[in-house]
């Protein structure tokens, strides 16, 4: 008896010795095991992003990358005065092209988010009920999705091609046009067909994240509604939307950062053209079309610091739990 | 596509320098790595060119097929020439980047001293930067009128001379054959993306009415001036007229496409679209001719801006020698006479337009001599490094004339003040 008390005691007290100990020990484990992905994570997202920021406060050109001088916030701003006593300024912060292109890229975001929000919901509500060969229509609906962006931009220049485009040709033959519409051609519907394709491509990935979101809700919430006889419209505004919110936050905040960095779509279907140019598109021009590698970086900074801005008032305003435990919620 | 091709070519590239690291001191064969963008000649043609060369030197040449767009490709070799990449030996160049990539290239000028008196001097030029030979020519090229002699006859109209007449006689014929039922016809189609090819476009129309070339030889920046302001505003009446007005998306390729199937009656384009538009299947086959660039208000000269295609071998390849070999090789006369002959591109040995074999299969070659003497450089060499931007500028500002956003004036003045910045102290 006495023996195995002493044994509990033992026990006890290696316990208490070991308690910490162990919980270092894992904790020190832990981080071997984040180690990898820590160090890969420096590697291709910290290092590259610290550089960047750097160049853009040197002279750096791209023929000479290591001999840059430190120019401060010359390639932000800086005012010069010129020999006639006029004084300009000079820098990213002065480009009216660069504000050209954040306004093209917010413009861009916003639009194409909400769009791809109101559709993702819409197809989501649909995939949501119970009908034949369901499986079959949400594979379905992903494809647009699948496609590599470059192929599709592809696919819809063609479609949209002025002469030989099948939309041309289809809106013509139903008489919703007298005459072929330059589509990306022209300033007032370049940014049109942009979006067109944009929406058309990234709808099927808000539907998805939406109806994960939709999955969770309890069914016997809407059997309860549908026993007081709520109306359908009512159900939706009062049970659905609140319920799916969270996930439906969580989406758009994704797409919001993927459309603030919009680059392929526009880079294939409409290159150049002043009124889609968004600020990815212009830092590269910058970076290796021109010899301004210092004032693309620059670019590329402020574009970096223009949609961690978005996220974190996103955030704050819209009182997003990013933190995973409201999920069960 | 083209980046699968391109990494599968890549690996390939790396696989074999590593079958060559491995067996090296066993004198094996060099491959050397040609990187160019598509042009007519396709990759199996490519290999057959090459041959020759392969056969005499026991190396091997493995070509990496790039985008068509003359942007694209430039922005990707600057990156990679950046990087100090050695996987790429040979580099085909355009006309235009010979000052901005010049200290990436070796210079060429004692390899090639006992062939350089035999290309056109002002092609050497070009590709000169401070007394060093950056690239060897493999074809030039120059644009010019398209018409459809048919259609000329149809109407009882003769070839214009001048852009009035072009946009007179255009619109007769335009409006003729649409009355007849043909919907899709346009009078004149050309390349009014914003892109490197609206720059030629326009530097054409502003030289062709005296109003300069953009920056002169000796730097001075003279495009905003009324002459060149005219030659836009001209260019502006088209669209939507003449020309549809998708033709501000359209780069060399659409206008072909709308060309060759018969719907216009003028195109501006480079010169090997005369081969294609002769093809067998093609529906406009015999139909057309080609003549120089009509010319402006009252002046006499016909522009045509000068193209082509130069190679040259990277600073940072690992077999220079081999592929100055390949390189001189491609620009000899017996492949520019293979390229004359298959695709009508342009040689740049004076001497092969002479040559009766090409005069008989090509017979537009010959002709071509005279289109190609009037042809204007673009300021390239003037501008340096500085030239992409200088282009960007100028194609932007006329883009944004053409389609209505702001006035020829006003985007021609803003355009001077971002040039002057641009220039600052000198280029």
């Amino acid at each position: 008896m006495s023996q195995t008390t002493n044994t509990h005691h033992e026990i006890n007290q290696a316990l208490k010795v070991e308690g910490p100990n162990l919980q270092q020990q894992r904790a020190r484990a832990a981080y071997g095991f984040l180690a990898p992905m820590l160090i890969t994570l420096f590697c291709v997202a910290a290092w590259p992003l610290m550089r960047t920021i750097y160049f853009s406060f040197t002279d750096t050109s791209l023929t000479n990358l290591y001999d840059g001088s430190w120019v401060g916030f010359d390639n932000y701003l800086t005012m010069r005065q010129l020999s006639s006593g006029r004084i300009i300024w000079r820098g990213v912060l002065a480009d009216p092209d660069w504000w050209n292109a954040v306004w093209n890229t917010v413009r861009f975001a916003v639009i194409s988010v909400s769009l791809e929000t109101v559709f993702g919901l819409m197809v989501a509500l649909v995939l949501n009920e119970n009908f034949k060969g369901r499986g079959f229509v949400r594979a379905a609906v992903l494809v647009p999705w699948a496609i590599p962006t470059i192929v599709s931009a592809r696919m819809w220049g063609w479609m949209f091609n002025d002469q030989f485009g099948i939309i041309n040709d289809l809106l013509l033959n139903m008489h919703l046009i007298d005459h072929k519409i330059a589509w990306t051609a022209s300033i007032d519907t370049a940014m049109i067909s942009v979006l067109i394709v944009d929406v058309w491509k990234t709808t099927p990935f808000m539907a998805l994240l939406c109806l994960a979101g939709l999955q969770m809700i309890p069914r016997d919430i809407y059997e309860a509604a549908k026993v007081d006889g709520v109306h359908p419209i009512k159900v939706f505004f009062r049970i659905t939307l609140p319920l799916v919110r969270p996930a439906l936050m969580v989406a758009v905040i994704f797409r919001m950062l993927d459309a603030l960095r919009i680059f392929d779509l526009i880079y294939v279907l409409t290159p150049n053209s002043k009124a889609t140019k968004t600020m990815s598109v212009l830092s590269r021009e910058n970076l290796f079309d021109f010899d301004k590698f210092a004032y693309g970086s620059a670019q590329s900074t402020l574009l970096f610091t223009i949609t961690a801005l978005f996220v974190i008032a996103y955030v704050w305003l819209g009182k997003v739990d990013l933190s995973g435990k409201g999920a069960g919620r | 596509m083209f980046m699968f091709a391109n990494l599968r070519a890549l690996r390939r590239t790396g696989l074999c320098a590593l079958v060559a690291a491995l067996t090296a001191g066993t004198a094996i064969a060099t491959e050397i790595t040609y990187v160019s963008g598509a042009d007519e000649i396709g990759v199996t043609e490519f290999k057959e060119m090459v041959r020759p060369w392969e056969e005499a030197t026991g190396n091997t040449v493995t070509m990496v097929p790039m985008p068509a767009s003359t942007t694209d490709q430039f922005s990707q070799y600057r990156l990679w020439l950046a990087a100090g990449n050695s996987d790429i030996d040979v580099y085909r160049t355009d006309v235009i980047w010979a000052p901005q990539l010049a200290e990436q290239f070796v210079d060429l000028s004692d390899a090639a001293a006992d062939v350089i008196g035999d290309h056109f001097p002002s092609i050497i030029e070009s590709q000169t930067v401070d007394g060093r030979l950056v690239a060897m020519p493999l074809y030039t090229n120059a644009p010019a009128l398209f018409y459809r002699k048919d259609l000329l006859e149809k109407y009882d109209l003769p070839l214009p001379k001048t852009w009035e007449e072009l946009t007179e006689t255009a619109k007769i014929i335009q409006d003729g054959e649409r009355a007849e039922g043909n919907a899709d016809m346009w009078g004149f189609v050309w390349q009014g993306n914003a892109y490197e090819g609206l720059t030629c476009n326009a530097l054409e129309w502003v030289k062709s009415y005296g109003g300069g070339q953009i920056v002169e030889a000796d730097g001075t920046i003279s495009v905003n001036n009324p002459k060149a302001i005219e030659a836009i505003n001209m260019a502006k009446s088209w669209v939507g007229t003449i020309s549809p007005e998708g033709v501000l998306a359209h780069g060399s390729e659409e206008s072909r496409g709308i060309w060759q199937i018969g719907n216009a009656v003028f195109m501006r384009n480079w010169s090997y679209a005369y081969a294609l538009g002769n093809d067998a299947d093609s529906p406009i086959k015999g139909k057309f001719e080609v003549s120089p660039l009509p010319t402006g208000a009252g002046s006499d000269v016909s522009a045509a801006t000068l193209g082509g295609w130069n190679a040259a071998v990277s600073k940072y390849s690992k077999h220079q020698e081999e592929a100055i070999s390949l390189v001189k090789f491609l620009a000899s006369a017996e492949v520019q006479k293979v390229r004359a002959l298959a695709k009508s591109q342009l040689p740049t040995l004076i001497s092969l337009y002479d040559d009766p074999e090409i005069a008989e299969a090509q017979p537009i070659i010959p002709r071509w001599k005279s289109i190609f003497l009037e042809a204007v450089p673009r300021p390239s060499a003037p501008t340096k490094a500085n030239y992409n931007e200088v282009s960007s500028d100028f194609w932007s500002a006329v883009h944004s004339s053409l389609s209505g956003d702001g006035s020829v004036e006003e985007n021609f003045e803003i355009l001077e003040v971002d040039l002057e910045d641009l220039k600052g102290n000198g280029w």
